[in-house]
This record gives C-alpha cells, structure tokens and sequence, in this order.
C-alpha cells in the first residue's frame, strides 16, 4: 500500500505508450553508439591474452613461472616484430655495485654513446630514443639553463664542454618511492629497474627523477625486424610494451655478464669508466679517490652512483 | 488523505526494507529518465559529448598516447590538471557542511546535500581523469590493495588512492542515507550520519593535502616543492566549491520554482569574499619568493608569466587566470552583490575558471618547463586530450543532474505527502 503512495509512478511510465516507446528507442540508440564510441578497443592488441593480463609481479614469480613468461614474450616479440629474439633473465652477482665516471674532460659530444644506447637497447626507431642526452655546454657555467641538448654542428667546439647525462643509478632514488604499485626497484648491485609487465603507465616516476632518466613509451616502438637486437633480457633491453616507463639498466644484460656497457664500448675518447664500487681495485675505485668528483645535482642528496671527473 | 497517512507504515522487517530499498532504487531510476524537454535536451547533449570523450579515449588506449601533445618533456598534461582542480571541487563542496553543522546554522542544512553531491560526482571525474592518464588501464588491479602491489606509505599516490576512494563511500553513504529516510517520510537520525558528516569533513581537508603532498614533495621540481601548495590548493577549493555550488543553487531555484537559499547564497558568498582573497595573497606570496630571490630556481615561474627564451605558450591562460581571479573578487567585495544574482552569476564563474586555469594549466604545466635539466619544451593539449577533457566532465556533469533530480524528486514528493496529510501548511522542508 505504501508502493501506492510513497511511489506512485508518474502515469506515463507503464505499459506502451508512445512515450515509452520514444524513450525505448532512444536507450537502443544511446547504446548503440556508446559500442561505436569505444569499438577501438577491441582493435587494441594483437597477442592480448589472459596470461599477460593476469601475470604477477617480475619478484613473485617462481623459476618455472618466469620461464613460461619468458617463452611468451620471445613468441609475442616474433608475432608482432617477426624475429626470433632470445630473453634471459639474468641476476645480480653478490659483492657487485655497479657505479660509472665520466671524464668531462675529454668527452667530445660526438654522442656515440646515445647512438649506441639506441641499438643495444631496442628503442623506438621514430623517436630516435635514447637513455642518453648530451648536453653541450658553455665554458664557465655549469649552470645547465645555458645547455643544449639539440646541437647540430660539427663537434668539439673550442669554447665548449659536453655533458652526457643518463639515469644516475641513485642510492635514494625518488622515482622508486613513487611509484604507487611496486613496479620499479633497486637492485641488489645498484641498478633501478622497471617491470615492463607490471607498470601501469602513470608517470609519477618521471615527474619525480631529477635527472630526465625515465622515458615513457608514448606509442608502441616501431624497429624492423633487421635492425633488432635479439639478444635481450627481461629487466633491460627486451622491446618495451606501449604505455609503459623505461630506462637506463647500465645494461644490465652485458654488465651482469662480465661485460661493458654499450654507451663505454662505443666512446671513441675513453671519457667513460665503469666497475664495480665495491672492488678496491677497480678503474673506477681509482677515479673517485684520485680525481676532482663532481656529482649532478648533489644537493638534492640521492647519493647517484654516477660520476663526473676533470682532468685538468 | 488515508493513503498519505498509510504512508506512514514504515518498513520493520528485513523484507520490507529490502522492498522498501528496491522501490527507492527505482524511483530514482525512474527519475533518471523521465522529465521534461529542457531535461532531455540537456541530458543528449552531455551523453553525447560524453560519447565523443569515450571514443578518443578508446583511441588513445589503442594507438598509445602519442595522440596527445605530452612528451617525456612534459609527462603531465591536461588530464592532471583536471584531476587536480576536480580534487579541490570536491573538497570544497563538502567544506560548505562547516557553516550548516559547526554554527547550527538550519538553513545551510538545506545546502548540504547540494554540496554532498557535488563532492560525489567530482571525485568519479577525477578518478575517471586518472584513468585517462595511464598508459595501461588494463592494469589497474595492480593498485587494488592486497590483490595487486600496494607501495603504502612510502608512495603518495597510494595514499591518495585511499583517501579518494574512501571519501567516495563517505559522501555516498551520507547521500543514500539521508534520501532514503526522506524516501521513507522519516526525519533523518543524526547518530546515523552526523559522525559521518564530520568525518567527511576531515576527510575533505585531508583529500587536498595528500593531492598537493603529490607534487610539493618532488624535490627535482622546484615550481612544485613549496610548502605553500597545500594551504594554496584548501583556499583555492574553498573559492571553487562555494562558486559551483551558489551556480547549482540558482539552476535548482529555476528548476523548482521556489524560494530556497537565499540564506545559504549570502553565507557562500561570504565563504567566497575571504578565501578569493586569501587564494590571492597566497599567489602574490609565491610570487614575491620567485622573482626577488630570482637565481635558476625561478625560472618556471618566468616562463609562466613571462615567458622564457622566446617560449611564453602559457603567459595568455595565467594572465587570464589572474584577471578573472581579481575582477571576480572585485565583484564579490561589492556590497551589492547578493541582491543581483546575475553579478553574483558572473563573479562565480570568473572566480570557477580563473582557479580551473590556476590550478591546472598554470600549476601542473610549469612544473615541468623548464625539465629537470632546463630543457624548454612546450605544451598545449592535442585536440583528442580536449576531447576525452569534456567527455570527462559531460559525464560528471551528467551524474550531477540525475543525483540532483532524484534528490528533488524524493523531496517534493515528500512535500506533497506532508500537506496533504498535516492540516495545517507544513512549513519548508530542510534538504537535510
């Protein structure tokens, strides 16, 4: 009885009225074009699958589930690059932290380095992407606001000094404490990393690094199937999905291996030394207790495993 | 007479609650639907400018966000920015509680649901903004505590997904509570949602603190990292809220015909007149700290106000905003203002758009240009950010109006019932 009068509906709701039928037809339309308007999803992804969706996070994974992922991604890579790439996942050394100087003063901005981040690390071929910016800068400033990243002309210039600047591997680094869902974390020997299958793409990482080491993957990076480097591994160089952060791992794939980093190999100057910190005999140990240190940034206090040096 | 007083038979077991709660889910489905041209009118119109936002997003999650103008530059854009403004609104629309329960004031009672919704409908748009921001919505589960990976307490944003999302159920429960009583002719019982309501106070304050805590807390960006962002971020909501609930207040009169908030519109006016001017000060004070100290720290500030190097995309949207900020306090200090609803009108809208570019573009831009290493790369949205932008809003827009209707709806019904079922004229009826 109180259905009758607490909600007695208008008289025009019931049965079939012209109204009614109006109103049915136009809830079918209305929901007709809301399945137009978001038909593009359904064009998303071609190996979307249910795997993808549901895989957990790189550190929950056991031994066995990594291989299964590991397997997937190398037939996703040939699916939609059309070459047979190989991904390991190969982990720190113990007694290992990896730190890298760079010499100031020899460095002649020939940005070999970039060119050589570029290819070891797969990037987006459009975009000429890069872990590395070189910054030629004015003698007697280190005031970066008087720094161009985008110099077009013949290298080195007299009154010039080039900075080359990649992710400085922080002992705090803030864009790890962002990220709101674990997806990027220091490694054991010093290297940060992304979760390229578990990152959610939100950027906060990016607003909070210093240094302009974070790159976020805007489109889905396009590489002919020649110029891919197959030899890949899952934290570092394995081709990014679209919609995800990346960065520099010091190529970890090479330098867990016992190998150099491809921005060192490819420095024509020797401006570059890499090693281990905790060596006592290392190259590197040897740089930082004999040449005048100069750390970017410093005064923010993230303690970067990343030097610069003078000679002179 | 006898059915209104039937009316009356309130639900006491279960199964008549549970019918009793399936007849009021109705009737606000009902009312969602049903109404008058003008109501048509307006509602195709936001679902189809909804529709436009829904089809580039879904576009933007196929091709990847290169359809927008952002870049590893300038990592935030439009969306952000939204996100940060509808944040405020929200926190400012429930602020208006203050004055009705702090001060007893009874005919702000009648406001407080207005603002109650509001709240609702600005914090699905601004996390409908994030989600517009990720690169992988698909997953979004791993933010979900305990399913996914939850990096609390270090992460701010973990903290605003908490305080977002439970400031959602807070003002839903408040909102469902209070119509559905009124659905049932009961007078609300405070114990059920007065501690409620203060919670949601608190929790208004604590939705624009943890937002702001987001960006100030980044030591790489100067423009960001000031202490001032948060008490910045309160007073311009408190100028925001008040402004959109006042313009709500004057479509509702239209709609109802009746005479309801005069006393409200003078108290959010005088909530308006303070914190327009408190807002103001606070930029003139952020404004002195850049530009006398000067040095490279400055040197987002010169961009967004003067431009910088050649490059000033931003220096037309601040200068606007500050224009708009001013010649609406200058009209609301007007002694005038109450009694001319149109100034009234404009004042509000001046003060609404000038913090929607104060906050957003002329906040969330500038942070990023020039970049951590002093790089200048502009921005202005791409055509598809606009679209997904006022899909957003149409949206929430949307969501609005049919809480608002219902809302009208249940209390004009109850109207009816009480005169006809009281011998003498009830006297106006409280929204809450």
């Amino acid at each position: 009885m109180s259905k009758e009068t607490i909600d007695s509906p208008p008289p025009a709701t019931g049965g079939v009225t012209r109204r009614n039928v109006i109103k049915g037809l136009g809830a079918t339309l209305g929901l007709a074009a809301y399945a137009k308007a978001i038909a593009p999803l359904t064009e998303w992804k071609e190996s979307a699958t249910v795997d993808e969706f549901l895989q957990q996070h790189y550190k929950e994974l056991s031994a066995v589930d990594l291989q299964i992922v590991l397997g997937r991604l190398e037939r996703e890579a040939k699916k939609e690059y059309g070459v047979d790439v190989h991904i390991t996942d190969i982990k720190a050394q113990p007694g290992v932290k990896f730190g890298y100087a760079l010499n100031l003063s020899v460095c002649n901005g020939c940005r070999k380095c970039a060119e050589a981040c570029h290819i070891e690390n797969n990037h987006d071929r459009g975009s000429n992407n890069s872990y590395i910016r070189v910054f030629e800068m004015s003698r007697g400033s280190m005031d970066m606001e008087k720094g161009n990243a985008n110099y077009e002309h013949p290298v080195k210039q007299p009154d010039k000094f080039y900075l080359p600047v990649q992710c400085q591997q922080c002992e705090h680094p803030p864009c790890v404490d962002v990220c709101p869902v674990e997806a990027t974390w220091k490694e054991p020997d010093g290297i940060v990393v992304v979760d390229y299958n578990w990152c959610i793409g939100c950027r906060y990482c990016e607003a909070a690094c210093p240094y302009h080491a974070r790159r976020f993957n805007w489109e889905k990076p396009q590489i002919a199937a020649h110029e891919i480097n197959p030899e890949q591994s899952y934290l570092s160089n394995r081709i990014r999905p679209q919609g995800v952060m990346e960065k520099c791992t010091f190529c970890l794939h090479r330098t867990r291996a016992g190998r150099l980093p491809a921005c060192l190999e490819a420095c024509p100057t020797g401006a570059r030394v890499f090693g281990n910190l905790l060596d006592p005999k290392s190259e590197i140990r040897w740089v930082l207790e004999n040449k005048r240190i100069f750390i970017l940034k410093e005064d923010l206090g993230l303690k970067p495993q990343f030097f610069y040096f003078f000679d002179v | 007479m006898s059915d209104a007083a039937a009316s009356n038979a309130l639900p006491h077991t279960l199964r008549e609650h549970v019918r009793s709660q399936r007849r009021f889910a109705w009737r606000a489905f009902v009312e969602a639907f049903d109404g008058g041209v003008a109501f048509y009118v307006w509602m195709i119109f936001l679902t189809a400018v909804a529709l436009v936002g829904a089809n580039a997003w879904a576009i933007q999650v196929r091709d990847g966000m290169g359809i927008t103008h952002m870049s590893d530059h300038v990592s935030w854009g439009l969306y952000i920015a939204n996100f940060t403004f509808l944040v405020g609104l929200a926190a400012g629309g429930v602020l208006m509680v203050i004055p009705a329960y702090l001060y007893h004031d009874e005919e702000m009672h009648d406001i407080v649901i207005v603002g109650e919704l509001l709240a609702i409908a600005a914090i699905i748009m601004a996390l409908f903004f994030v989600v517009a921001d990720l690169g992988r919505p698909d997953r979004f589960w791993h933010l979900i505590p305990f399913i996914g990976k939850f990096n609390f307490p270090v992460s701010m944003l973990t903290w605003d997904v908490i305080v977002l999302n439970g400031y959602l159920l807070i003002n839903v429960y408040i909102c469902t509570y209070l119509l559905y009583e009124r659905f049932l002719g009961k007078k609300p019982n405070p114990r059920w949602y007065v501690p409620f309501v203060f919670l949601s106070i608190v929790w208004a304050i604590s939705i624009h603190t943890v937002t702001a805590f987001l960006y100030c807390g980044l030591g790489g960006r100067p423009f960001w990292n000031t202490a001032l962002l948060a008490p910045r971020f309160l007073a311009s909501a408190f100028v925001s809220g008040p402004a959109f609930i006042i313009l709500a207040i004057q479509v509702i009169r239209r709609v109802y015909r009746r005479d309801y908030g005069n006393g409200p519109i003078a108290t959010l006016t005088n909530v308006m007149r303070v914190t327009i001017l408190i807002n103001l000060f606070m930029v003139v004070s952020e404004l002195f700290v850049e530009f006398y100290t000067g040095g490279s720290h400055t040197s987002a500030a010169h961009y967004l106000y003067l431009g910088l190097h050649g490059k000033h995309a931003l220096v037309p949207w601040i200068w606007s905003a500050i224009a708009m900020n001013l010649t609406a306090a200058g009209l609301l200090l007007t002694s005038s203002i109450t009694t001319h609803p149109w100034r009234l009108n404009v004042a509000c809208v001046l003060a609404f758009a000038g913090i929607w570019i104060e906050k957003g573009i002329g906040l969330i831009i500038p942070g990023f240009i020039p970049s951590t290493l002093h790089e200048i790369v502009e921005y202005l949205p791409s055509v598809a950010e606009w679209k997904i932008t006022a899909g957003i809003w149409a949206f929430g827009l949307l969501i609005y109006t049919v809480l608002l209707k219902i809302t009208g709806s249940v209390f004009a019904r109850r109207r009816e019932l009480d005169a006809a079922a009281a011998p003498t004229p009830a006297s106006t009826p409280e929204l809450a």
